[in-house]
């Protein structure tokens, strides 16, 4: 076997003989020793600056988390609306902070609970949503104005979105003035996590309805969270990561943009969605790296002039690559890490991914753990004290205009290929981010790439103690039974015209958002809206490419 | 000996679109040197028993990361007696949790692949099986 001419960072066997020089994940050479003249020759301080100014390296808010702490925001659904809302009422009680809603695959591809295709997968996954009337039971009894709500939805997004805030408006909150978040982020599900429905061009112009629907009625929802989060996840490492999601998010702005909207009526209500796992500094250099590059590319490609629209709010956090199967418990550890990694980071949400997650959805005592992990940071370890604590470090500043650069790197071969849309469009950019998750697991099982658990300090395991969550079929079933109901019980004409309305709009290219709202409101179906939307747009053809 | 190279059909089954192990192991597969079909996402037992039969594959291979391998397995089976593939090397691979693995293994699936095992192991075991 031939021995790599390069070392990762952390590699395990720290030898007085290894002399091979040291890089992090996104290709960086790291030095033993930092100084003025490493950070001067960088590119200096000149991307600083003071936390809450342009070009906010250091952070958004010029207090962050002495005024307010981080939003603790569990991934959290299963079963149908009832379980769910019992989960979300648990984790408020526990000191949650907001809610992340996590819904079933028919729900996130556009089927109803009654469709052959939904048939063992109903709740499995998340919560199970077949018209307005879910999101009232799934919301019942929360304050949509302390708790913010982020819907983990992407392909039947629009559809979502109209739910919740139709759900809203009956129950007397003014839309106008109601925050909350959608993923919304089509562009990296082709990527990965793959619950596209419509082909690229009409997803895409899905996106951008929301986003324009959004800017004229609910200018305080964040109808986007753009995820580098899964295609890192995919991986992506962790400079491709940030610079894809900026070319996606561009892509989004770009078609916004056409729409007689100026760059400041909505920029500032795109949020982004990053992982947290691996390397400590390179992950805060990303960060640091990230915000000061989104600022000027909105700033200066865009001509933005409301600094609002050009900070990068995020929510940091998951890691589920990082985490083992093997050794479980080892995971409450990573997770401590990766969520003092993203408190280091500026992070505004921060969701961990829980220690049992390779087993099974994680359990309450998992998820009460991960918001002790958080508590932790803030009431005890003082990070709440000071903002941006690692500025200053030769090594965190240099490190950060070096991953800046990369970025900037990333971001020009992708507009060399012809840009994100095509590049997904064709499936090159999954081949690639693909192959380099083959070359990483090489890397793990030659013991190249250390993993505790997997590769040294490894133990003969016992099965672990996990508490399984069963599936439940009977939650499936009066899923089934309460829409049959329903499609007895709504004006079967109104839902009708209401239908036949999206369809029209569909087919004349309008802004689909006003339809989709009426026809949520009449009790119209997630299957039948998408059924609607398919029927002009058509469905997507994965191309699979090695 | 028969120079023909052993076919495998990987699939995704049901709706989830976590696919990053899918082609990791479709890639790690292509290197040892097999014939591979991936059928890319959501395929539905019909289709998967389908390709099987049209490609003539050596082994049937799925990737499951959402749980629904069990009731998802009961159908196919049925599908790949119908269509006399059940005498094919049938593997599984992803987040099967321990209570899924006897019952997959009830099913008459030859080969179960956890999250954490290694490329070569799959490798090896379709190398056994089907030579």
């Amino acid at each position: 076997m031939t021995v790599p001419t390069k070392k990762r960072s952390g590699a395990s066997k720290h030898r007085a003989d290894d002399t091979r020089p040291v890089f992090n994940e996104s290709g960086i050479e790291i030095k033993t020793t930092y100084t003025a003249e490493d950070l001067e020759a960088s590119g200096g301080v000149e991307m600083v600056g003071l936390p809450g100014e342009y070009p906010f390296t250091r952070g958004i808010h010029r207090e962050m988390y002495r005024k307010r702490p981080w939003t603790m925001r569990q991934y959290t659904g299963f079963g149908n609306p009832q379980d769910t809302n019992e989960r979300f009422k648990f984790l408020i009680e526990n000191g949650q902070t907001g809610l992340n809603v996590a819904f079933d695959l028919p729900s996130q591809i556009g089927l109803d609970s009654d469709d052959e295709l939904a048939i063992g997968e109903i709740g499995r996954v998340g919560m199970a949503v077949d018209s307005l009337r879910d999101f009232e039971v799934a919301f019942d009894g929360i304050d949509l104005e302390k708790i913010t709500v982020s819907l983990t939805i992407n392909g039947s997004a629009a559809v979502m979105i109209a739910m919740y805030l139709a759900m809203a408006e009956k129950r007397g909150y003014d839309i106008s003035k109601l925050r909350g978040t959608a993923q919304n982020d089509i562009l990296k599900e082709f990527i990965g996590r793959g619950t596209w429905i419509f082909p690229v061009e009409p997803s895409i112009k899905l996106v951008a309805d929301t986003i324009e629907y959004c800017a004229h009625n609910a200018p305080k929802y964040s109808p986007v969270s753009v995820c580098g989060y899964h295609i890192r996840e995919s991986g992506a490492d962790p400079a491709q990561e940030m610079a894809y999601g900026f070319c996606i998010a561009k892509a989004y702005m770009d078609l916004v943009l056409e729409r007689e909207l100026d760059v400041d009526e909505f920029a500032s209500r795109l949020s982004f969605n990053f992982n947290i796992y691996g390397n400590i500094f390179e992950q805060v250099a990303k960060f640091r790296a990230g915000r000061g590059l989104w600022a000027k590319i909105v700033k200066e490609e865009y001509g933005a002039t409301n600094p609002r629209s050009m900070v990068l709010r995020m929510i940091a956090g998951g890691g589920g690559s990082g985490l083992t199967k093997e050794q479980p418990e080892v995971n409450i550890v990573r997770g401590a890490y990766y969520a003092l990694i993203s408190a280091l980071s500026g992070a505004q949400t921060m969701a961990l991914c829980c220690y049992d997650e390779a087993y099974t959805i994680p359990s309450e005592g998992a998820q009460r753990l991960s918001l002790r992990t958080m508590q932790l940071l803030i009431e005890e370890m003082g990070l709440c004290d000071t903002v941006d604590p690692l500025a200053g470090s030769y090594y965190v500043e240099t490190l950060t205009n070096q991953m800046r650069d990369r970025m900037v790197e990333v971001m020009a071969e992708v507009d060399e290929q012809g840009g994100i849309v095509k590049m997904v469009a064709e499936g090159t950019i999954q081949a690639q981010v693909s192959a380099q998750a083959y070359k990483l697991l090489q890397d793990i099982e030659s013991g190249e790439f250390p993993k505790v658990g997997i590769n040294c300090y490894q133990m003969d395991e016992e099965e672990p103690e996990v508490e399984y969550h069963p599936y439940q079929e009977e939650d499936a079933r009066s899923q089934i039974r309460r829409l049959a109901d329903l499609r007895d019980e709504r004006d079967a004409a109104e839902v009708e015209a209401a239908l036949a309305k999206v369809v029209e709009d569909a087919k004349s290219g309008v802004n689909v958002m006003p339809s989709i709202m009426a026809a949520v409101k009449a009790y119209a179906t997630v299957g039948e809206m998408t059924e609607a939307l398919v029927s002009v747009y058509g469905r997507y053809n994965e191309p699979v490419r090695f | 000996m028969n120079a023909r190279r052993i076919r495998v059909l990987i699939a995704k089954p049901g709706l989830d679109g976590h696919d990053r192990g899918a082609k990791v192991v479709v890639r790690a597969l292509i290197d040892a040197g097999f014939e591979v079909i991936y059928t890319g996402l959501r395929q539905a037992p019909a289709a998967v028993a389908q390709v099987a039969l049209e490609e003539d594959v050596d082994v049937i291979g799925l990737s499951s990361m959402a749980g629904s391998h069990v009731p998802y397995c009961q159908r196919l089976k049925e599908l790949l007696i119908e269509k006399g593939l059940d005498d094919k090397l049938w593997i599984i691979g992803g987040s099967i949790p321990a209570p899924d693995q006897e019952a997959l293994k009830e099913l008459g699936l030859d080969g179960i692949f956890p999250a954490g095992s290694r490329l070569e192991e799959i490798v090896d075991f379709i190398n056994e099986k089907c030579t």
